[in-house]
């Protein structure tokens, strides 16, 4: 679709990166530590918009626009609903964080102890996960994901597909069974 | 110096757009052109809203302010731009100055990947057809944080209509525009998401997708329609700013400049789902019958009517003229209308030389079409009466939305009913 890309690579894609994580982390630190709901609901959109972005970048834009569509455009604007029918006033003055800094710290630490441990490489030069080849394909992104779920072949990932949408419905029976107590 | 204009001057050798050339300066040019004339498109709108709105309620419709009207959107920004900026002492500053931000900037964005000829077009994406309703969709964050933010009554209920609306429309658009997608993999090519991929297919197959599997084009078609006006909050699906019930809706504590931002935004985003629409079922910049009425000598006649509309404009325009109270108060009014209907027969004299005639072509059906539509968004504010808001859903859910599921069940079909038959066939052999 873009024949132009072999002859002019992408520029500056550190820094677009770099821009884009940026915004994302600001985002989620928003979320947690805003008291006004919809303030946190709007840090969230745009972390959600600049993972969108970031997906560009990896040259998926299929899963980019999915995301768009489904998270920062469906499911945000249904958490906005819910939230807009909360007392604000109310959630102002509820506790936001729980005692609980010894069990975060000790996550914190393993997450942390992860990271060091993908990119530190042993004395005999192997790493933890091996670091794939980059290929830019994106005329073929689109119809890829088709393949890899459908494709009677080739499909692998379509039972996995179907089980987490499963999840989703067990979601949902257990939110009208939480909310309705009688039916 | 010399290198700027060699790359300037490459781009015009290529049949490509200028997103995917990769050409920095035609996509800077491309997009003010287009920025431009949606700008003009949408003063023209409110102009014309007014104007058809008062004939068809037996009025006339804005007068005064320049002949028959024709300065008063002019008018009418200048007042907005002047008006004094109120933010309620109890709404939440920051939200509320963020949201009609929001609201233009996904009506505007959206523009990225209209395709208003096979080159002439930002750019062409991939995902064209997702990127418009993903980035489209975004818009009722907008309306809901306003409702939200202006801490008033009237707002939040308008909002949480708002959201209510079009979450539930948004699936039955949904699934039409799917249809239509399941139809564009029917061509050699095979299927695409790409805006000018779904013109090439429609232009492939010799045949609008309207027409296609006849009637099931003009089902996905028909729920298009009804789904984009309510996902536009337009009459009659304008509950979330119902005057009678609502003072304004959403934007009830908004004034002057933000005010106007709402506007443009819910016109800007009138242009553009009919622009989908014209995209996906009426052939997007093709002609009228290419397949009927094809060859050279239909390909010049129909190269004729872009001149030949503005002319018309203009011998209109000049009738009016004739028709101007010959009082001496009116001489200025006369003039100005005779210079406008001068400026409408200049531009379709110039839509008649061959260098221009060959290029507009496509632009020119492209904007008929969506022009087409946005008079049907009068019409029909003109004429139906606002729904109630259970009727509404009423109609989302229990009307559009299985009628959209048989319709992708069918379409997947009729397009596959060759391979259907063939194993069929192979059953009852055995």
């Amino acid at each position: 679709m873009n024949p132009s890309l072999t002859a002019n690579p992408p520029v500056a894609t550190p820094y677009f990166f770099y821009g884009l994580a940026a915004i994302m982390i600001i985002g989620g630190i928003l979320v947690i530590t805003r008291k006004n709901a919809v303030h946190s609901a709007l840090a969230l959109i745009t972390t959600l918009l600049a993972q969108a972005a970031l997906y560009l970048m990896l040259y998926a834009p299929f899963v980019a626009g999915v995301q768009i569509i489904l998270y920062a455009g469906g499911i945000m604007v249904l958490f906005l609903f819910v939230i807009m029918l909360i007392s604000i006033e109310r959630t102002m003055k509820e506790r936001q964080f729980n005692k609980q800094w010894l069990v975060g710290i000790a996550a914190a630490g393993t997450l942390g102890g992860l990271f060091i441990a993908v990119y530190t490489t042993t004395t005999n030069g192997r790493v933890l996960f091996p670091q794939g080849a980059v290929s830019y394909v994106e005329a073929g992104n689109t119809q890829g994901v088709a393949n890899l779920l459908f494709h009677r072949f080739q499909g692998t990932y379509m039972f996995a597909f179907e089980i987490a949408s499963l999840l989703l419905l067990v979601a949902i029976i257990g939110a009208v069974v939480m909310a309705k107590k009688r039916i | 110096m010399n290198a700027i204009i060699l790359y300037i001057k490459s781009y015009l050798d290529s049949d490509l757009t200028p997103g995917a050339a990769g050409n920095w300066f035609w996509a800077t040019v491309y997009i003010l052109l287009v920025f431009v004339g949606l700008s003009v498109a949408v003063i023209a709108m409110n102009w014309l809203e007014r104007k058809i709105l008062a004939h068809m309620q037996v009025r006339l419709g804005p007068m005064r302010v320049g002949p028959h009207g024709l300065l008063q959107p002019i008018a009418d920004a200048l007042k907005l731009l002047l008006k004094e900026d109120i933010i309620p002492a109890e709404a939440d500053a920051v939200v509320f100055w963020i949201a009609p931000f929001i609201v233009v900037l996904a009506a505007f964005t959206v523009f990225v990947v209209v395709p208003f000829g096979p080159t002439h077009a930002i750019t062409d994406m991939n995902i064209g057809i997702l990127f418009m309703l993903g980035v489209s969709s975004l818009s009722v964050l907008g309306i809901v944080t306003a409702g939200w933010a202006s801490n008033s009554h009237y707002p939040l209920i308008g909002a949480l209509r708002s959201s209510a609306q079009m979450v539930s429309y948004e699936v039955a658009m949904g699934l039409a525009v799917v249809s239509a997608i399941m139809m564009t993999s029917l061509s050699a090519e095979g299927g695409t998401l790409s805006m000018i991929g779904i013109v090439q297919s429609q232009l492939a197959q010799q045949e609008w997708f309207i027409f296609k599997f006849f009637p099931l084009g003009l089902i996905a078609f028909a729920i298009f329609a009804i789904a984009m006006v309510a996902e536009t909050n337009r009459a009659p699906f304008d509950l979330p700013e119902a005057e009678s019930e609502l003072t304004a809706g959403f934007h009830t504590e908004y004034s002057g400049f933000r005010w106007s931002l709402f506007f443009l935004a819910e016109y800007s985003a009138m242009i553009a789902v009919s622009s989908i629409a014209v995209t996906l079922w009426l052939g997007g910049w093709l002609r009228p019958f290419p397949n009927l009425l094809h060859g050279d000598t239909w390909d010049q006649i129909f190269s004729f009517f872009p001149g030949l509309t503005f002319l018309f404009l203009a011998v209109i325009t000049f009738y009016n003229v004739v028709r101007m109270p010959q009082h001496p108060l009116f001489k200025i009014q006369t003039r100005g209308l005779a210079g406008f209907g001068a400026l409408l027969g200049l531009i379709g004299l110039v839509l008649f030389v061959p260098v221009v005639r060959e290029r507009v072509g496509d632009i020119f059906w492209f904007v008929a079409k969506v022009a087409a539509f946005m008079y049907l968004y009068i019409w029909y504010r003109g004429t139906f009466p606002r729904y109630r808001f259970d009727q509404l859903m009423k109609v989302g859910w229990k009307v559009l939305l299985p009628t959209g599921l048989a319709l992708l069940i069918l379409t997947a079909v009729f397009g596959m009913r060759a391979e259907l038959l063939a194993q069929v066939k192979e059953v009852f052999q055995r």
